[in-house]
């Protein structure tokens, strides 16, 4: 596969012998505590192209497009404007170097108007220092209509929508004269039309000779849109190609081009008995028409690109967000599932994906922590705690799970992330639950407590509970799921079996 | 399925129960022993008195206190769900002036209700708890299902309440007050409510279930309803309990002084959070204890009778327990982060 990409990738650094490439990226690295985020990273930007940017969750688009906004300082490499070595040291720097930014979450001031939002820093103003509005609306004006963007720019940012709001950060990269673009997925929030309209204005864009650098996860996007494709994977380049000349397999083929060297224990096979059975779930305008089986002794893997859906189905079947339709059975019994408590009294778990937001106590103590789920049901007699049974309960849990503290009365912030998410796995073993659903189990974690989780998921399995694996890793729902679903754009594009399933085959279904 | 994770047992870790754990409280204990000795030492250079060998002038230090003291029990809970409650000062007048009208005795000429004198003390205790219970309800749904900030919903009971002990009256305070009422606030009763109520809330907030979640919400409140957790129901009962605190207070005030007027508690409200802040509680919330509130609460006492007894200027009374407020978090953030890093 490695040699498949570099055969036909364009070298880094043969460029355009008239002139020098518009942006230049040589060698650059970047490392955070434990990371290697991005390691000797080059490519080559030309002026009046779009170039994509491709790679799994994780692959380092994202710090290296921080990098070139000035957000992050690269630890080693350089990067070169026109042929001039250049520094961002701040985005602003980066920004009045003529480097500009379109971030996934839009940074505009929302209740401030269009004019004010683009003006920002800058306002033309009078002879006595004060703000001249008027003349502030005829530039904004005139820049939006050289752009074909039908906006007022006196309307306030926060009555328009997520789209316009894109069209107001792009005015306001092209009026700092920005001669290279970066889009961050761009798309992942608008409709069919209004991307159609954001194509139209790249278009443009391109014609007054501005590079673009474009982060999209939808291939027919990439295709559609840009003059040439660089994958990175792991923090590495993988290689460039002229979008014209190569197919979407290639390009998936580069992108997931990794052995699995991590052994999975996943062994058992799943019994007939169906534990949850979900029918046409949905909820409005995230996602809908969700409709699987999960069994007894099953791990169940959801597969999809962030921004899929897929926390969303589990969020919404244990009742953090209830659905807006559909309906769901437990062991053959219809459940109105209202809220995480009713999802906890029907024997379900749900280990969410962001242990800071939405899992751990960080203040509280391990015992804190994992106590707080099964106090529901269990360890309570007319509002007492059971103060000595759920105490020998949590040393028994922190045991099992080899949770490294100096006992259970250790604050839970100051415990290594692997630790963390072991105390918030025992906290929903406690409950004993018969349905688990874990977002990212493994997110952030070192490679011991990986292995560990990974066994202890699978054992669970064998045990008779029922897994959703819910990863943005490969190699792990490849390893230990049964089954994977694979959601893209808020609904289900396949289900694949244990032996049929390829890295290959979940990126197309993920990427439709 | 617990039982089957549970195969491989290892034995380093260690549970970590018994042994002595350096209460949390002491800290802050060691603080107002700090101040009690200066004052004592001042007393003995400047006035030639011992501040402490005086029983009259720590009963009265300790009763001028307790009613704040009742008060602060219900807001340091409510901090310690990550809010704030403004209220608690003017629901202590609203809760005097109503209870009050309800405790006249027929003797008095110009009672509020002529029909209505020589009730048995209950009836003007329930309708003192009875008005901080709605305040306290009030303050919760605005709070937990409205989802105003703490800090508005409250300040906007702390307006309204003033308003009320003022407008139902007319501004007269109301006198002649029955002995049986009066009775609460006599002698060490307001001090024996302070006791009785900070440790029933330390119990609560130590070994329920109530306390349990009470932490929980305040500690990260997403992960609070995930797990399992009814957040805005419990919210409720936290800031009723405490408007009930509030109404108890209120009470309290009105039996102590034998008569009721719309000025009482007045800024009662921030003697109470700094009391609460002083024993530690977080405002970030998750974190707080009845004892360290307590501690607080008689630090504001020995500060105020300190200066008295050392006579200073009672201008600069207000001045350094300012700083001594300020102060006492500053050190407190610093040791926290400290032990963080």
């Amino acid at each position: 596969m490695q040699t498949i990409a570099t055969a036909t990738a364009i070298p880094p650094g043969i460029e355009d012998k008239r002139e020098p490439c518009l942006l230049s990226v040589n060698g650059i690295s970047k490392s955070f505590p434990g990371v290697v985020a991005l390691d000797d990273v080059s490519f080559q930007l030309r002026r009046g192209t779009v170039h994509a940017l491709m790679g799994e969750n994780g692959a380092g688009k994202s710090t290296l497009m921080k990098i070139l906004a000035g957000i992050y300082q690269p630890d080693a490499g350089e990067i070169f404007l026109d042929g001039v070595s250049a520094q961002f040291m701040t985005p602003l720097d980066a920004l009045t170097q003529g480097v500009g930014m379109i971030h996934q979450e839009l940074n505009l001031m929302p209740s401030m108007t269009v004019a004010e939002n683009i003006w920002i820093g800058r306002e033309p103003r009078n002879r006595f220092g004060i703000v001249d509005h008027r003349r502030m609306n005829r530039l904004s004006r005139d820049l939006l209509a050289e752009l074909k963007i039908s906006l007022n720019p006196e309307a306030e940012v926060r009555h328009l929508s997520i789209a316009s709001r894109q069209m107001v950060e792009i005015a306001k990269a092209v009026s700092y004269r920005s001669r290279v673009l970066i889009m961050d997925e761009p798309t992942s929030a608008l409709t069919e039309r209004e991307s159609a309209h954001l194509f139209e204005i790249i278009g443009d864009l391109r014609k007054q000779g501005i590079g673009i650098v474009y982060i999209s996860h939808k291939m027919h996007e990439i295709f559609e849109i840009s003059d040439e494709i660089s994958v990175f994977r792991d923090g590495k380049y993988i290689g460039t190609h002229a979008a014209a000349a190569s197919s979407r397999d290639e390009i998936i083929h580069m992108m997931v081009g990794r052995d699995i060297t991590t052994l999975f224990p996943k062994e058992n096979v799943p019994t007939d008995d169906i534990l949850l059975s979900v029918r046409d779930l949905t909820l409005r305008g995230v996602f809908s028409g969700v409709s699987f089986d999960l069994r007894a002794g099953e791990i169940l893997g959801l597969a999809g690109l962030i921004g899929s859906g897929r926390s969303n189905v589990a969020e919404t079947i244990f009742g953090v967000t209830p659905a807006t339709s559909g309906e769901i059975r437990i062991k053959g019994q219809r459940v109105d599932l209202r809220s995480p408590r009713d999802a906890i009294a029907n024997g379900m778990a749900f280990l969410t994906e962001d242990r800071k937001q939405s899992g751990c106590f960080l203040v509280l103590d391990i015992l804190e922590n994992m106590q707080i789920a099964a106090l529901q049901s269990q360890f309570v007699k007319v509002g007492f705690v059971h103060g000595k049974a759920i105490g020998a309960a949590c040393g028994e849990m922190s045991r099992t799970l080899r949770v490294k503290s100096s006992g259970i009365h250790t604050t839970v912030e100051n415990l290594s992330g692997g630790n963390q998410q072991k105390v918030l796995i025992g906290r929903w073993l406690l409950t004993r639950p018969g349905i688990l659903i874990l977002d990212e189990p493994t997110r952030g974690i070192d490679v011991a407590a990986k292995a560990e989780i990974h066994a202890l998921v699978s054992s669970l399995a064998s045990a008779g509970a029922g897994v959703i694996l819910i990863s943005s890793e490969m190699p792990e729902i490849l390893g230990m799921s049964d089954r994977i679903m694979v959601m893209h754009e808020g609904k289900i594009t396949g289900v694949l079996d244990r032996d049929e399933a390829t890295q290959v085959k979940i990126m197309e279904l993920a990427s439709k | 399925m617990g039982k089957d994770t549970t195969a491989a047992a290892i034995p380093e870790f260690r549970g970590g129960f018994g042994g002595w754990r350096k209460p949390q409280e002491l800290n802050i204990f060691l603080v107002l022993v700090g101040i009690v000795l200066l004052c004592e030492v001042c007393g003995w250079l400047l006035i030639g008195q011992s501040f402490v060998w005086n029983p009259q002038r720590l009963t009265i230090t300790i009763l001028q206190v307790s009613v704040v003291g009742i008060i602060a029990i219900g807001v340091t809970q409510i901090i310690i769900t990550g809010g704030i409650d403004l209220s608690s000062g003017s629901v202590v007048a609203a809760s005097a002036m109503l209870a009050a009208g309800f405790a006249q005795s027929a003797e008095w000429s110009k009672a509020l209700y002529p029909s209505l004198t020589d009730l048995p003390a209950i009836v003007p205790i329930a309708v003192g708890v009875l008005i901080g219970l709605i305040a306290g309800l009030t303050n919760g749904v605005f709070v937990a299902y409205a989802r105003i900030p703490p800090f508005i919903a409250t300040l906007g009971m702390m307006v309204s309440a003033r308003g009320i002990s003022k407008w139902y009256t007319k501004g007269q305070p109301i006198s002649g007050l029955t002995d049986q009422f009066t009775a609460i606030g006599s002698a060490a009763w307001p001090v024996f409510v302070f006791i009785v109520v900070a440790i029933i809330f330390h119990v609560a907030l130590r070994y329920t279930r109530y306390g349990k979640y009470t932490y929980a919400i305040g500690a990260n409140v997403q992960a609070a309803r995930v797990s399992g957790i009814d957040v805005e129901r419990h919210l409720v009962k936290v800031y009723a309990i405490a408007g009930m605190l509030a109404g108890l207070a209120g009470i309290v005030t009105a039996a102590r002084a034998q008569t009721a007027q719309s000025g009482m508690g007045y800024m009662y409200e921030l003697d109470a959070i700094a009391a609460a802040v002083i024993g530690g509680t977080s405002l970030a919330g998750g974190v707080g204890r009845i004892g360290g509130t307590v501690i607080g609460v008689v630090i504001l006492g020995v500060m105020s009778s300190g200066f008295t007894f050392l006579r200073v200027d009672a201008y600069y009374q207000e001045i350094v327990k300012g700083l001594i407020i300020v102060t006492a978090v500053t050190i407190d953030v610093y040791r926290n982060r400290q032990k963080r890093s």
